[in-house]
């Protein structure tokens, strides 16, 4: 079986930086990824990014993803694309890594492997939400900026973080429009000036409502929504019925840690990061040796901080495998350390620094 | 009342009393100036570097807001598109005699022509008044954002933020 350096699983922001940050360390990466074409979400963002100048804020995310494809390619990144990972196994020599491709089965053994395979929307159930028309925010955001299809021509988003701010922005661009966007917590979620964007376009933001339940024939045509008190419960007599063609969900994101179970990483369950996380440490290392994790999989939070974790543990597999010592690796991941922690600050930071410092203490208590 | 940004998605008349972006009463009569209405602590600072002239700062960590410089600052527009949050605006209160310019990012299909009058909204989106299209404004370097400039009635240079969406219309 051939052996690489290391392999990285998911071509996002997270693997892509990973990849990287390998190769610059003179390093050989596979990237491995299960659909046709890499860079994950980012392509899908066509909006200009926030972050630190220094590290492509103001970049539309689409260009962000064809620097950093750029980047793979020049350093000479071998990519495996329709390639899904079906399994994890411990080697003597590190870590075999399963995967299909053209319905036959693969496999190529990593002396260290980064699992970067990202995070997944929530689903929300209500009467009504399997007809047509009800769907993810990611989903009509692929739609439109992918393959460029209009999902609908009346909108309701559903959730006020900011996929569903950005996501409502882009339904408009494309030339839908959004009756109102609904939260049920009693402020909204994202960026205020996400949010300032589509109520300067007419939206209307409802918090403190839901959606009781999507009416419709053979497809969705309208919603029910209602208002909720402080304990989210229903204030009987609010319900107003709204027409639609399309229902967006943006409730949360929940990180697709399948293969870190199948490794047998040990998990911690952190919900203001998505739920179940691979317990890991201040250098990305899980509980099993020589697999990592960076990006949402490591807690969901946005791409410029994925970028940084892939960074991250890009540097630490490279220092792993002996292409850094440790006086060159420690000032490079102290960099990447400071950019997250500025990420992490302000009123929308602190919960993920606080979550991601109980993660590194619960990762030392482990060790110990 | 809770009317803050983070309950409507509109900075309140409080937000934005409380920021450092917006220059005081005396700056606007004197001529053309930056209006930052970025009132929460975000990690974000392309606006420091847009500024050819350093009037705007964030300075560490990255998510201060950014203080405006009104004495430095021009009105020269530079840092308008460059903000990922189309937070920024260009207002100059005495234009002419009776209106007001105000410059803001837009990013819809279809464009307005100069010279058209069109419909003017504030930062609910709602009609304000009507305003003739100055400058249609697509340099390369705004990298996709359109600026718009209007001329509205005076005193509405603090309350039109965007022209009102014409919907549906290109589908």
């Amino acid at each position: 079986m051939r052996k690489v350096q290391a392999i990285v699983i998911g071509a996002g922001p997270a693997g892509l930086a990973a990849c990287i940050e390998i190769a610059k360390a003179g390093g050989k990466a596979v990237l491995i990824d299960e659909n046709a074409k890499p860079g994950g979400q980012l392509f899908k963002q066509i909006h200009k990014f926030f972050g630190s100048r220094e590290h492509r804020a103001g970049v539309r995310g689409y260009d962000i993803g064809s620097q950093l494809l750029k980047e793979t390619e020049e350093l000479g990144v071998e990519v495996f694309l329709d390639s899904p990972v079906y399994g994890l196994f411990q080697d003597p020599q590190g870590i075999m890594v399963s995967y299909m491709h053209e319905g036959q089965e693969k496999a190529l053994l990593g002396e260290k492997v980064i699992l970067a395979t990202g995070a997944a929307e929530n689903a929300l159930t209500f009467p009504g939400s399997t007809l047509p028309g009800v769907m993810g925010a990611g989903c009509a955001q692929t739609m439109i900026n992918v393959n460029r299809v209009l999902p609908g021509k009346k909108v309701i988003m559903v959730g006020s973080g900011n996929v569903g701010l950005i996501v409502s922005y882009q339904l408009m661009q494309a030339g839908a429009d959004v009756a109102a966007l609904i939260e049920a917590a009693p402020s909204i979620g994202g960026y205020g000036v996400h949010a300032g964007k589509i109520r300067r376009a007419g939206v209307p933001i409802l918090v403190g409502h839901t959606i009781k339940r999507a009416m419709g024939k053979d497809q969705v045509e309208a919603v029910e929504i209602v208002a909720l008190d402080e304990g989210f419960q229903e204030i009987p007599g609010t319900g107003q019925v709204m027409a639609c063609d399309t229902v967006c969900i943006a409730v949360g994101l929940t990180p697709l840690t399948e293969l870190a179970w199948l490794a047998g990483c040990e998990f911690t369950f952190i919900p203001s990061l998505g739920g179940h996380i691979p317990i890991h440490d201040e250098n990305m290392a899980t509980t099993v040796p020589g697999l990592y994790v960076a990006g949402d999989i490591a807690g969901a939070e946005e791409a410029s901080t994925a970028m940084e974790e892939g960074r991250l543990a890009g540097i630490a597999a490279a220092e792993a495998l002996g292409l850094y010592d440790e006086i060159t690796a420690a000032p490079l991941k102290g960099s990447v350390w400071t950019r997250m922690d500025a990420l992490r600050t302000g009123p929308f930071g602190q919960k993920r620094f606080d979550a991601k410092a109980q993660m590194l203490e619960t990762a030392k208590g482990g060790k110990e | 009342m809770k009317d803050e940004i983070r309950f409507t998605g509109i900075p309140s008349a409080g937000d934005l009393a409380a920021i450092p972006g917006i220059a005081g009463e005396e700056r606007f009569e004197k001529g053309a100036v930056a209006v930052i209405e970025c009132v929460q602590e975000i990690p974000c600072n392309p606006c420091e570097k847009a500024c050819p002239f350093g009037a705007i700062t964030v300075g560490q960590p990255i998510t201060s807001l950014p203080v405006l410089d009104e004495e430095k600052c021009t009105g020269c527009g530079a840092c308008l598109a460059k903000c990922p949050g189309l937070a920024i605006f260009r207002v100059h209160k005495n234009y002419t005699e009776d209106t007001a310019l105000v410059e803001f990012p837009f990013e819809y299909l279809p464009l307005p022509q100069e010279g058209d009058t069109v419909a003017c909204g504030g930062r609910d989106g709602n009609y304000v008044c009507d305003g003739k299209i100055l400058k249609i404004n697509q340099s390369k370097a705004f990298d996709g954002t359109t600026l718009v400039a209007v001329a509205v009635p005076k005193e509405h240079y603090m309350t039109v933020r965007t022209i009102c969406r014409k919907k549906e219309a290109n589908l």
